[in-house]
């Protein structure tokens, strides 16, 4: 027995907040990844503490969620019970965790990404969604200085690790741009100040990257097709697997309690 | 091949406004401002600080045990530096 | 007692060295505690070194039985807790790392012992976690175990060591009620979820109670350690405060101790039937369930961490580089 799929009626505050969520469920789950396998022990409880940071963002955006949506559903029928296709997240953070260099330019992308982003959101008239935002502005913060002084280190360190560093940057470029990426269902919610436009972000967040990849000696690459279909559900082939290892014991027995 | 050493880094920590730094332990890490983010991650996580230093246990200079009688013990019997060395009648109240 | 101390070479002359760890002794005697730049006989210090390392190498090793739950842990809350809680066993593995470097030994020198499967960890992390309740029944009895073991080490004679356990104490307070949580919620669930309850217990029971060491009759290290007030109770002692912890525990939950010939005496203690020494020594001697998969899980991190550890120093060093020419401009 399995337990099925749960349908979600995603109005566009509920599918607004699901995309969010899912952002920081997935990377967390990448970066849960690392612990017991970082590089050095003390990255062990880097890696830890950021993941503890977005898997708890996740939850209060999947509870605001649940909420808003109004039915049954909670934050774990949310995370556990909806299928590759139902999810929301960006592409860029469902990339498998690569070696160091991968992780931590995803991170640098991502970070530079949502500190901006959650800094932004911290003026939304939605009262919840403003809270969220001042509480993950400072964890992503920290997500980002600690990214960046990776990047740098691995960039501007030997031979092998700049190598690795500016192939982790020429194969995670094509997936930044869906972070900047609004549809119809996000316009309504711009216009009414619930959230903020991303495109607005960009030149920032340009120039944050750019400033790191200066200082790591790496090059961003010049090519601007950009992968999408995360925020539609439709994803690489990588999230089925992350999501049959997470919701592996929510499928196998349904509606026990844990 | 034996591991190469990472310089090993004392840590102190402050704990609340008005309170000094206390040593709260040590780690490793290639340079300053790595070891500073992992003693954050370290020694931190329980809310346990406002303010962390951070220096590398090379610099630190320790008394030697061995000194410790002629370091020491020549302040335990100048006893007129404390209050309590002092007679006052009661009568004039706390001093 | 102090034979090997006093033909150390580096610790000096035999009469010197006799009077100074009759000094040393009474020190220890008085409930002092001993700090790292204070002479003390070579055999205290090598067996400190070894404890406190082996001790750490459980920490990290034992991130990996229970991390292999992270990733598939039945709910957030659940997710969280799981992930702080292995990530505070690489913080106790690392405060236990720099109480040993106060005795000298370098980090990397001791890593690489363990990696060479030269040096031990405790055999419990040997075994495997198969369902979400071994994670319920690490939390409890493990770190139930390990608590015991711990909180007598808060006083321990060597001063870092005794620090280290009193911050590693503190916070795994939360790790064994982490443990009873998930038992109690599985022991009140279905059917199908009592039943894995009482299949993890049954099959980590013993290996828990192993995990104090051989019967003192047995134990290579205890009496040294215990006139060094680095052990302060025996293996046995501690076995059996456990066991009358845990047994009503378990009646609480509604599980049976896989224990047929386990009875209460007439002072109150739970007395266990025979405990399989061999199983424990071919854990130890490397041929427990996991051992093979969990040092090349640890090689493994180690190995490909290896340019990363390389690209930090250099950078290191590149950065110190320019800092001196700027500095010389």
């Amino acid at each position: 027995m399995t337990a099925p799929s749960i349908t979600v009626s995603e109005t566009p505050l509920v599918l607004y907040t699901l995309r969010r969520a899912d952002d920081a469920l997935i990377l967390g789950h990448r970066l849960s990844e690392w612990c017991g396998h970082a590089p050095v022990l003390e990255e062990d409880m880097a890696l830890s503490n950021m993941a503890l940071d977005l898997i708890g963002q996740a939850r209060e955006l999947y509870g605001y969620a649940a909420k808003v949506e109004g039915r049954d559903n909670d934050e774990d029928k949310l995370a556990y019970l909806r299928d590759v296709r139902q999810y929301r997240n960006l592409l860029l953070v469902e990339r498998p965790n690569g070696d160091f260099a991968q992780t931590m330019v995803r991170q640098l992308f991502y970070a530079a990404f949502a500190d901006l982003y959650w800094r932004g959101m911290m003026g939304s008239t939605d009262a919840t969604l403003a809270a969220v935002a001042a509480k993950s502005e400072k964890e992503c913060a920290y997500h980002l200085r600690h990214a960046s002084e990776w990047v740098i280190r691995l960039g501007d360190g030997t031979d092998e690790s700049h190598r690795r560093a500016q192939a982790a940057v020429d194969d995670l470029w094509a997936y930044t741009g869906e972070m900047f990426n609004i549809d119809d269902s996000e316009r309504s919610l711009i216009d009414a100040g619930i959230a903020i436009d991303p495109t607005m972000l960009l030149p920032e967040w340009l120039s944050i990257v750019s400033h790191v990849a200066r200082e790591a000696t790496l090059t961003l690459p010049e090519n601007d097709w950009m992968q999408r279909g995360g925020r539609d559900g439709r994803h690489s082939e990588h999230l089925g697997h992350l999501l049959s290892e997470l919701q592996y014991m929510q499928r196998s027995f349904p509606g026990a309690t844990w | 091949m034996a591991t190469p050493n990472t310089p090993l880094w004392e840590v102190f920590i402050r704990s609340r406004n008005g309170l000094a730094h206390k040593h709260c332990g040590s780690l490793h890490a290639p340079d300053a401002t790595m070891a500073l983010q992992a003693a954050r991650d370290l020694y931190t996580r329980r809310g346990e600080g406002l303010s962390i230093w951070v220096v590398p246990s090379s610099a630190i200079t320790a008394s030697d045990p061995a000194d410790k009688g002629m370091m020491f013990e020549p302040a335990e019997s100048k006893i007129y530096r404390h209050p309590t060395f002092y007679e006052v009648p009661e009568e004039v109240g706390h001093m | 007692m102090y034979t090997q101390a006093l033909n150390s070479p580096e610790e000096g002359s035999h009469a010197e060295d006799a009077v100074r760890a009759s000094r040393f002794q009474a020190r220890i005697d008085a409930e002092e505690r001993i700090e790292p730049n204070a002479w003390m006989p070579a055999a205290y210090r090598k067996t400190l070194v070894r404890q406190i390392s082996q001790h750490a190498h459980s920490e990290i090793v034992g991130m990996l039985p229970e991390g292999n739950w992270i990733t598939r842990a039945p709910s957030l809350r659940r997710k969280a807790a799981l992930l702080a809680k292995v990530q505070d066993e690489c913080g106790h593995g690392l405060y236990l790392y720099a109480a040993a470097e106060t005795l000298g030994a370098s980090r990397e020198e001791l890593v690489d012992a363990m990696l060479a499967g030269k040096a031990k960890y405790s055999s419990i992390f040997n075994y495997p976690t198969l369902t979400w309740a071994d994670i319920g029944v690490i939390g409890w009895l493990v770190d139930g175990a390990a608590i015991m073991n711990q909180i007598p080490l808060c006083r321990c004679s060597y001063g870092p060591y005794a620090r280290a356990m009193i911050r590693v104490c503190k916070e795994e307070s939360f790790h064994q009620r982490q443990g009873y949580e998930i038992m109690l919620t599985l022991c009140r669930g279905t059917a199908e979820q009592k039943a894995m309850a009482q299949e993890a217990l049954n099959r980590w029971w013993w290996p828990v109670l192993m995990m104090f060491g051989p019967p003192d009759q047995a134990s290579q290290h205890s009496d040294a350690s215990t006139k060094w007030k680095i052990k302060r109770f025996s293996n046995d002692e501690l076995r059996q405060k456990f066991i009358d912890a845990t047994v009503p525990q378990a009646q609480y939950l509604g599980l049976t101790m896989p224990d047929p010939e386990m009875k209460q005496d007439e002072q109150g203690h739970w007395r266990h039937g025979p405990i399989d020494w061999n199983e424990f020594k071919q854990v130890l001697a490397g041929n427990g369930p996991c051992n093979r998969d969990r040092l090349a899980a640890r090689r493994k991190a180690h190995a490909d961490g290896a340019w990363v550890r390389d690209a930090a120093a250099a950078y290191a060093e590149k950065r110190a580089r320019r800092q001196m020419a700027q500095a010389a401009e």
